[in-house]
């Protein structure tokens, strides 16, 4: 093989494994949320979750409900008894009634849109900064997060998780400054549901906001499979053609 | 197909009768002879000849993907964002269409830099092929213009500030740069007036051009005929019937080999579409999916992967203008190889030593640029980005050097050609 005709092997091999080669460098620690969009269970949990506890300051304005209700499997009825809070239609978006002067007034910012903030943040980001919250007195709302220090969110879920404190470790530079770093969170108050059962409720929550990022990765990959089966067939019946028109190349 | 046309009239009835009342009127059957079934191309073509034709396929399915999308979307800074989601969410199969679309991109560039890479190889920019050559190096600036301008429209937060970025290096240029700067925008900043233009320029002005390029660069081709892996010009040894002997005619031959191409192509391509659109962030960025906004910078700024080469050599210089200018360079100095290489021979196969390392360093350093264009400028990185571009521009400034003093190996008569 000719130095010519070993490149395109490495290029290929090369290019398709780019995305798995690199990851962004110097960002903090994320957890893996481990979600699973397939799961229709977790998706209707997630649901709840959602309309329960993000969607009162929280809008996902390009996010249907009859498309939701469609995808997780629920009813007109089901759809309208138990996710549905603002007398909205089934046609209609997902969105609240807090006004944007409010939200500036109680939370400094407008809350923002959840609709693809899976697919800004990533999932992992999302799972990591619901269990982040830790008490911080310095904090106008008694919390602080350690994902994004300085975070203008409550801790929406402190029933449910509980109250965590950071524990800190200490120690002095070269220059002989203070330095501290995050060793672990200790739960000093516990919450309704237990540590591992809260870590379900927000992978449920997750992986909802996964979905509503993208609604159609649930058909997506069902219909790639038919398109790629078709396009092997159609290759190996053009190579044939091929192999047929090239004999006569001597 | 070889025998003329009136021959074939009586025989076939009403189609041929058709063709030859066109052919009274307009060159069809003259046309299709010389251009496909009777052009001749050497049998010997590889791996690095499918490019070409792939340019061509995702060009058109960029123009059609592009054009279902321009039927939905719309170019106002209030509306553009949502009305992508909508694409995403509301309009049958449109989410189909912007995955094909925003990864045609992608694969566009990829397919063109193969392309130009096996000019690199092969020598194909030699003469005669010179303007055919600078036909495709303008097809790759028009690229690169429809990409910068097609970027800005999803209105997306990376959208904003990466065209706020490359609009600024404009800037550097002395004397009319702010006023350059505000004549792009037609704003004071990135606004919707420029997003309204940019629209007007992806969806008109640059596809126009691409296309009448792509099709200088087909008569180009035509005219002066393919070269090939060996770099012989078949044309200068014909049979009695004045066919080169190495020359097999495009249309059966490189149309059926050309289409099996094309589904090794689309097997990739839709694994992409259908099994990972974003590419990882490659395709499709994180900060994208925040809206266009003018009071907050995404965490990091960096250009798609495809321009991270050259925004590697500007950021490795600490002279805003003089960087501006060195990734300027960059980027035309393609367009002189023709008159850089001293080269006796074409193909790399019949090259010497120096050729080769050279090609290698510029390949290398051409990759690892792109990957540190993607990172977070450190130390260490802006310095690696120096000698890489270094190695980048040595391989283009000394060229005359290394290619006159190379040792070549002389090159066959004939082609190179196993049948199968």
């Amino acid at each position: 093989m000719g130095i010519d005709k070993k490149i395109p092997v490495a290029v290929l091999a090369a290019v398709l494994a780019a995305p798995f080669a690199v990851q962004a460098a110097g960002e903090a620690h994320v957890d893996h949320a481990m979600n699973d969009v397939g799961n229709r269970a977790s998706l209707q949990r997630g649901a709840r979750n959602f309309v329960n506890y993000c969607l009162g300051c929280h809008t996902a304005k390009y996010v249907r409900y009859n498309r939701v209700a469609a995808d997780l499997g629920l009813t007109e009825k089901q759809l309208t008894a138990n996710l549905m809070f603002t007398g909205a239609s089934p046609h209609d978006t997902m969105r609240n009634g807090m006004s944007p002067d409010d939200a500036k007034r109680w939370f400094g910012v407008m809350p923002p849109d959840l609709s693809v903030i899976a697919r800004a943040r990533t999932p992992d980001y999302l799972y990591t900064f619901l269990r982040s919250f830790y008490a911080d007195p310095s904090r106008p709302t008694g919390m602080n997060n350690l994902a994004l220090p300085g975070a203008a969110m409550p801790h929406v879920l402190w029933e449910q998780q509980g109250t965590q404190e950071a524990v800190w470790e200490g120690e002095v530079d070269a220059q002989g400054n203070a330095q501290k770093h995050f060793k672990e969170f200790r739960l000093a108050t516990p919450g309704k549901l237990a540590p591992e059962q809260y870590d379900a409720f927000v992978r449920d929550t997750v992986n909802f906001l996964d979905y509503i990022g993208e609604p159609v990765q649930l058909q997506r990959q069902s219909l790639g499979y038919k398109v790629i089966a078709f396009l092997i067939f159609f290759t190996l019946l053009a190579y044939a053609l091929k192999k047929e028109y090239w004999k006569d190349v001597k | 197909m070889s025998s003329t046309t009136s021959q074939n009239a009586v025989g076939r009835g009403r189609l041929a009768a058709l063709q030859t009342w066109i052919d009274d009127r307009f060159p069809m059957t003259t046309l299709w002879k010389s251009q496909v079934s009777e052009y001749y191309a050497a049998k010997n073509f590889n791996f690095w000849y499918y490019f070409g034709s792939l340019a061509l396929l995702v060009l058109v399915i960029q123009l059609l993907s592009g054009l279902f999308l321009a039927m939905n979307y719309k170019p106002s800074s209030a509306e553009a964002f949502n009305s992508v989601e909508y694409i995403m969410r509301d309009v049958e199969w449109g989410w189909l269409i912007r995955y094909i679309h925003s990864t045609g991109a992608s694969a566009f560039f990829i397919v063109v830099y193969l392309h130009m890479f096996r000019a690199l190889l092969y020598g194909s920019y030699q003469k005669p092929r010179e303007l055919l050559w600078i036909f495709g190096m303008l097809i790759y600036f028009a690229l690169m213009g429809e990409a910068f301008f097609g970027y800005l429209l999803p209105w997306g937060n990376m959208s904003y500030w990466g065209a706020q970025v490359i609009v600024s290096l404009f800037g550097a240029i002395p004397y009319v740069g702010d006023s350059l700067m505000e004549w792009i925008r037609g704003d004071y900043y990135i606004s919707d007036v420029t997003l309204n233009r940019f629209f007007a320029m992806h969806v008109i002005a640059l596809p126009l051009a691409l296309v009448f390029l792509v099709i200088g660069h087909v008569i180009a081709l035509h005219e002066v005929g393919s070269n090939n892996p060996d770099g012989i010009e078949i044309k200068y040894v014909k049979g009695p019937d004045g066919i080169p002997l190495d020359g097999i005619a495009f249309h059966p031959y490189y149309t059926v080999k050309d289409i099996v191409g094309v589904g090794v192509f689309l097997i990739l391509f839709s694994l992409v579409i259908f099994f990972a659109p974003m590419m990882g962030g490659y395709f499709l960025e994180h900060a994208n999916f925040d809206p266009a906004n003018s009071l907050q910078t995404p965490p990091h700024i960096a250009p798609v992967w495809y321009f991270t080469p050259f925004y590697a050599i500007l950021r490795s210089v600490p002279n805003k203008p003089l960087g501006a200018a060195l990734m300027g360079v960059a980027v035309l100095l393609f367009v002189f190889l023709p008159w850089l290489d001293r080269g006796k021979v074409k193909s790399i196969r019949y090259r010497g030593p120096l050729f080769k390392f050279f090609l290698a360093a510029f390949a290398i350093s051409f990759v690892a640029l792109g990957y540190l264009g993607m990172q977070p400028p450190t130390p260490t990185y802006t310095m690696a980005g120096r000698v890489f571009g270094t190695v980048y521009f040595a391989f283009f400034l000394l060229m005359p050097w290394y290619t006159s003093i190379d040792k070549t190996r002389p090159v066959p008569t004939r082609v190179t050609y196993h049948g199968h």
